[in-house]
């Protein structure tokens, strides 16, 4: 065991698959010789060599419509998005193709996107966003958002082996703030099984990614038994963890840095209205950031996104009722 | 506003399956000065009655509730302290009042014609207790529960998960859980909501007064009980005199020493107790299709208020631990304490056999009905002076004056048999006409 940051983690399940299997190989905007926007893969391309490290062009749509080729033809690409937000700009190759090949012609697209997402440093509206439920929303598409070094590295191990298009959302905010311990040799954390973060029996919190510990900070603020539900992939998402606590709490609070209004949370929410209706002790609470795009502005950026302090007013609520 | 903060005074839970209580009488009137502590008013809950204390020193600034007004749990009955009126800002939001009026109205107007059993109108209660979340309901449903029968701690004193968890593991008692459909061609018609008490109108030479919160308890427990039980009496006649002759030995000992009378009372039940270790079912419930058998025995005692006003029945907790002494003083003290308005909802609660003893007035025989969800009840008539015959060593027979008492057990023929019963009575019997007193 070694303890790592976040960031040291992913750096170290990508190395590790890319020694172990020669088909993988990482693209994107100086992810080579500058080693990526947040040098998570600084010293691959001394490594790897430049052919398996590959510094593109600043288009989106090429380095998705290139990881795509190279999947059908057999290779196991890894293209990181400096952030997440720019994504958009390969709509098309990664929704109309690589997420319908497989059903469309039988061809395995097995590509992973690595996008760096999540607010709370003045990022503004074109770096700070989670679109995770946009991408969540198309079958085809896996959705992975890790929150701590062990499962960013068992989990990139798992999309890189994984025969389909997997987005890989890591939080910038916990690249280096976030260490953990973190196992040497290679292992895998399975795509679609929630982590309970800590157990609890009177109120469930269902979150994933940095939303993770502002849960735990807020659930040490109140006077109740607080269960955390790390999802840790959101598509596909562990149902039966969170019904599973559903039906010992009865209260609910689903809790993601995205904006509202058909954020992923809604999905829960829907899921345990339709399943568990009769162990609802509440109404279920929601705390997700406003309809609105992301603010610059330090002090509008700690109003949009979820506080502890907004947490801990919703337990309060739930705690009551 | 008032230089001093007017102190609240509110019908308080008295135990945790009482909902709502009875005022029965004010101690106190408005504009009279209260110490801490000292009874304000006298509440009637069916489970006991009981004697409010007021909650701080000052003057009764409000009565808000009358006497034979019935209400839930935590609302408020009295002020004391503050400026009559003007006290505390108003605690219900006046829009929701005007709502709650508004909604009473309405009800009123479109009440007659309206023959459905709705409750009555849950709405204008106006607290929230009467929402009922999905996972409460389902609780409710799976234990035959009556929500609105369990403490709520949620906003507005609604029925939280945890509180019906708490309610069912103390023992909330459950209502027979309705009995699965049968045959449909059999089945009656839907049982039309317990007739929603038709609103009384006295004839001539008639008067009316309205059911105490105990009357209606005794009257709802009594007709359940015999509705959920197959009652079956079985009696035996027990040659009491040695028992007597004990007890008049013992008599001064014990009131001279301990201050306690050793009543027949005791001599039975301490001679029950040891009889029930044999007889586990007539000591045990069913619940569901479970057979219950308890290694204890909660005794319950059923008494007498005074003036005719009801029956209670406290228990004595862990009964078998009791020597006849300490039964004695066991029995002496709840009886006490239930004439004089002390039992505690606990008092009342979790007896596994009961004892009930009409015998003060010279019956001989009676037909008790079981206390649910126990399995029997014994019941204990007048020891009277009868000739009998006794048999001496030898086998002579002869004719004797004996102190004769009858004993019958009303058991519930679905879990315990005649027979069973039967050998019950006879152990007792046995046990009372060759009693040892080092045994007891």
């Amino acid at each position: 065991m070694a303890e790592l940051t976040y960031l040291q983690a992913i750096s170290d399940g990508l190395r590790t698959e890319m020694r172990r299997d020669k088909r993988v190989f990482v693209l994107g905007e100086d992810v080579g010789v500058y080693g990526g926007a947040f040098k998570v893969t600084l010293g691959f391309q001394e490594e790897f060599g430049a052919w398996r490290v590959i510094d593109t062009p600043l288009s989106e749509t090429a380095i998705v419509g290139g990881a795509t080729g190279a999947a059908m033809m057999g290779l196991r690409p890894v293209a990181e998005m400096q952030f997440a937000d720019f994504v958009s700009c390969a709509w098309d190759h990664l929704v109309t193709v690589a997420a319908k090949q497989r059903w469309r012609a039988g061809t395995p697209v097995p590509i992973v996107l690595r996008l760096p997402s999540g607010g709370g440093f003045s990022g503004g509206p074109f770096h700070s966003q989670n679109p995770e439920s946009s991408f969540a929303h198309i079958p085809g598409l896996k959705c992975v958002c890790p929150a701590t070094p062990e499962d960013a590295k068992g989990l990139i191990i798992s999309a890189i082996e994984d025969p389909n298009p997997v987005l890989f959302f890591e939080h910038k905010h916990l690249y280096r703030r976030i260490k953990g311990e973190v196992p040497e040799e290679r292992y895998t954390v399975p795509i679609g099984k929630a982590r309970t973060h800590q157990e609890g029996d009177e109120i469930t919190v269902v979150t994933w990614g940095a939303m993770v510990y502002t849960a735990e900070e807020a659930a040490k603020q109140v006077d109740a038994s607080v269960e955390i539900i790390d999802l840790r992939t959101v598509m596909p998402w562990d149902k039966q963890a969170v019904l599973e606590s559903v039906r010992k709490t009865s209260k609910v609070l689903v809790l993601h840095e995205d904006t509202r209004t058909g954020g992923f949370g809604a999905e829960i929410a829907a899921t345990i209205a339709e399943e568990a209706f009769e162990d609802l002790d509440a109404p279920l609470k929601r705390i997700t950031a406003p309809d609105t795009p992301v603010p610059f502005s330090p002090v509008l950026e700690k109003a949009y996104i979820p506080q502890v302090d907004d947490v801990v007013r919703g337990l309060k609520e739930l705690i009551e009722y | 506003m008032a230089s001093t903060t007017a102190v609240d005074v509110v019908m308080p839970q008295m135990g945790v399956s009482v909902s709502e209580g009875t005022i029965t009488k004010w101690l106190k009137q408005v504009g009279e000065e209260i110490q801490a502590d000292e009874s304000l008013l006298e509440i009637s809950t069916d489970k006991v009655d009981t004697e409010v204390p007021a909650p701080a020193t000052g003057i009764v600034s409000e009565i808000l509730v009358q006497e034979g007004e019935t209400v839930e749990v935590g609302t408020l009955l009295a002020r004391i302290g503050g400026e009559p009126g003007a006290a505390a800002p108003a605690p219900p939001a006046p829009a929701t009042q005007e709502a709650a009026d508004e909604s009473e109205a309405v009800a009123q107007e479109t009440a007659e014609p309206a023959a459905a059993p709705a409750a009555p109108a849950p709405v204008a209660s106006g607290n929230g207790k009467s929402f009922v979340s999905p996972v409460v309901a389902r609780i409710a449903g799976e234990h035959g529960i009556d929500p609105s029968q369990v403490p709520g701690s949620g906003t507005g004193g609604r029925v939280t998960k945890k509180d019906i968890l708490a309610f069912i593991e103390q023992g909330g008692q459950t209502q027979a859980a309705p009995a699965a459909p049968a045959a449909p061609a059999a089945a009656e018609q839907p049982k039309a909501a317990p007739a929603p008490a038709a609103p009384a109108v006295a004839e001539q030479g008639e008067s009316l007064e309205p059911m105490s919160a105990m009357r209606r308890g005794i009257a709802e427990h009594m007709r359940r009980s015999l509705d959920t039980s197959a009652h079956v009496t079985s009696a035996i006649e027990v040659d009491m005199t040695k028992v007597v002759q004990i007890r008049a030995k013992l008599k001064k000992e014990y009131e001279s020493a301990y201050g306690v009378n050793p009543t027949y009372l005791a001599f039975i039940a301490r001679a029950t107790v040891e009889t029930l270790r044999d007889y586990p079912w007539v000591n045990g419930e069913l619940r569901g299709d479970q057979i219950v058998t308890k290694n204890f025995v909660n005794l319950g005692f059923a008494v007498e208020l005074t003036d005719g006003k009801g029956l209670i029945v406290p228990v004595v907790k862990n009964a078998e631990g009791l020597n006849l002494l300490g039964m004695a003083r066991a029995i002496a003290d709840i009886a006490n304490r239930a004439r004089n308005k002390q039992l505690t909802p606990d008092d009342v609660a979790g007896g596994s056999f009961t004892i009930t003893n009409p015998g003060g007035y010279g019956t001989f025989h009676g037909t008790p009905v079981i206390s649910q969800p126990q399995a029997g009840i014994l019941g204990t008539y007048a020891i009277v002076k009868r000739p009998w015959v006794v048999s001496d060593e030898n086998g002579n027979d002869a004719i004797a004056i004996r102190s004769m008492m009858n004993l019958t057990l009303t058991y519930d023929h679905r879990l315990v048999d005649g027979a069973y019963a039967g050998r019950f009575l006879r152990d007792l019997k046995h046990r009372l006409e060759s009693w040892v007193e080092s045994d007891y």
